[in-house]
């Protein structure tokens, strides 16, 4: 299929339907609008439902009901939106029903604003609502690897019978990109077997619930859970990286954030920095592994988010105290320039280069 | 080859369809593009803009900071985004609404009577193409048919009616250019 120029948001619902979902609930919530109007849209023409609940509590309730009957769901909202929905996706990952669900994040904390920020990195992976639970969290950089990720999403939900959440942000639903629709090579997938269909007065009914009373099933629903979470961490690891063995500075970016990154390495490389760049695509399970690779004597891996420093914290467990670890960030819908990432960089190398 | 490129102008001037089209015309000639609105709550009787990325090489920051090409449509894009055009760069005003001029002597500056001439060949509302038509004569960023190409892609099929009018603003852009580039 040729290329075809899409704002993020529209990209990431085209995505899904082509991957099969054929629900969608929601709320409005700037900036990631234009994903309701675009499955309001276009869900009935493929016979598909469309509803704007009543608010975001409702709409992850109705994920977790039609997941629940085995169809393919998705949510999506923005950084307040998705803090009211915390409640149900920690009950869609204890009753372990797969999900799609976007936060194209604004800057917070409350209300906050409507710009992009990176704010919700610790609510995606940390775990929002109760238990302990973990969430596939997807942070795409571009609107092509939104579309592939959006689809490889819905995939690995049902694999792994897990919520799947993309982590984006205002400036990536926004913006315009060229994308290609690739066939979605749908990979074998095993019948939902679990889903409350119907018994047809041939079975005995399936349940849907994450109520265990007793505590010994409990910690048995937890061990199976833990055991899964392995398997995601072992398996579903991405990232993305360059020239990090060499590299006197590595920066480490995810999302939008890491191509302004690469822009200011760029720079720098033409001014004889050896400057490398670990970009986690899987923020959960984080690339840990990945940071090994970073020399023993190399100054510092600076962390550039638009927060006051979330993902660091899973950088500086990654590096362990063998590299210092230096941050830089802006918030409340304020983006880094590259131009401050170079200076940050050459704060960094401390002169000698 | 690295164009950035900031479009501004009044909510309703049509800056984020000049963008999209330009971006559209460089993705038609395999260009890697970009195109980034602002959304703020400014976008209402304040003022619009987009950033729009065309490069040879892959988009990094979408963000434009260092722009290669500034077209100011209103005053107050004049004066937010004289400043953001790197030495050498190239500056479009729309003098029909501005009347100031530009205070640097470092950048190309071109003034298009945008609004002038889309009165003249009978639709105000062709001003942004006007001021397109332009950018493109004088730069040769991408061909003006890519931009044809794109309009029905970015506008619908049930606009392609419109697609005469609006070649004939990009033409008399263009001719505005080459005549300032004659008096030069």
């Amino acid at each position: 299929m040729a290329k075809v120029l899409m704002k993020g948001n529209e990209a990431l619902g085209a995505a899904a339907i082509a991957a099969g979902c054929k629900y969608f609930f929601g709320y409005p919530i700037t900036p990631q609008n234009e994903v309701p109007e675009y499955m309001s849209k276009e869900l009935p023409k493929v016979g598909g439902v469309f509803i704007q609940a009543e608010s975001e509590v409702a709409a992850i309730n109705m994920v977790y009901g039609a997941a629940g009957a085995g169809a393919r769901v998705m949510t999506s909202s923005s950084s307040p939106g998705v803090a009211l929905k915390q409640e149900g996706i920690s009950y869609c990952a204890g009753a372990e029903l797969p999900c799609v669900i976007v936060n194209i994040m604004r800057g917070g904390p409350g209300l906050g604003g409507i710009q992009p920020s990176q704010t919700d990195y610790f609510q995606a992976t940390r775990g929002g609502g109760n238990g302990d639970y973990r969430l596939l969290v997807l942070a795409p950089a571009n609107v092509q690897e939104l579309v592939d990720l959006v689809m490889l999403g819905f995939d690995k939900a049902d694999e792994y019978r897990n919520p799947v959440m993309i982590l984006g942000d205002g400036m990536i639903g926004q913006m315009m990109e060229p994308v290609e629709f690739k066939d979605n090579n749908n990979q074998e997938l095993p019948e939902k077997t679990w889903a409350t269909v119907g018994t047809k007065g041939e079975r005995k009914p399936n349940v849907v619930n994450s109520l265990y009373l007793d505590a010994e099933d409990l910690e048995n629903h937890n061990t199976r859970l833990q055991e899964k979470y392995a398997k995601m961490k072992a398996n579903e690891t991405r990232v993305e990286s360059y020239n990090i063995e060499d590299a006197d500075v590595v920066i480490t970016a995810y999302g939008t954030t890491s191509r302004i990154a690469k822009t200011a390495i760029a720079k720098l490389e033409k001014e004889g920095y050896k400057v490398g760049l670990i970009r986690p695509i899987t923020l959960w399970p984080y690339p840990y592994d990945e940071f090994s690779k970073i020399k023993d004597d190399c100054k510092g891996v600076l962390t550039v988010e638009m927060n006051t420093g979330q993902m660091l914290e899973d950088v500086k467990l990654a590096l362990n105290g063998r590299v210092p670890a230096y941050f830089y960030g802006r918030t409340g819908g304020m983006v880094p320039t590259p131009e401050e990432i170079v200076e940050k960089v050459k704060e960094i190398y401390g002169g000698d280069r | 080859m690295e164009e950035r490129i900031i479009a501004a102008g009044f909510g309703g001037q049509g800056v984020m369809a000049l963008g999209q089209l330009l971006t559209y015309a460089g993705m038609v000639e395999d260009k890697n593009v970009s195109w980034l609105p602002s959304y703020g709550p400014e976008m209402r009787g304040g003022t619009a803009n987009c950033n729009v990325i065309i490069s040879t090489e892959p988009v990094g920051s979408p963000v434009v900071v260092e722009a290669t090409t500034a077209l100011v449509l209103n005053k107050p894009s004049l004066d937010k985004f004289e400043d953001a055009v790197v030495p050498g760069g190239k500056l479009f005003i729309n003098s029909s609404l501005i009347e100031q001029k530009a205070k640097r002597d470092d950048i190309d500056v071109y003034y298009v009577p945008a609004n002038e001439i889309a009165n003249e060949i009978g639709n105000d509302r062709t001003a942004n193409m006007v001021m397109l038509g332009a950018y493109i004569e004088a730069t040769k960023t991408v061909n003006v048919e890519s931009i044809y190409e794109a309009f029905t892609k970015v506008f619908g099929e049930h606009r392609a009616h419109l697609l005469p009018i609006n070649k004939e603003a990009l033409e008399k852009g263009a001719e505005s250019i080459r005549k300032q580039m004659a008096l030069a």
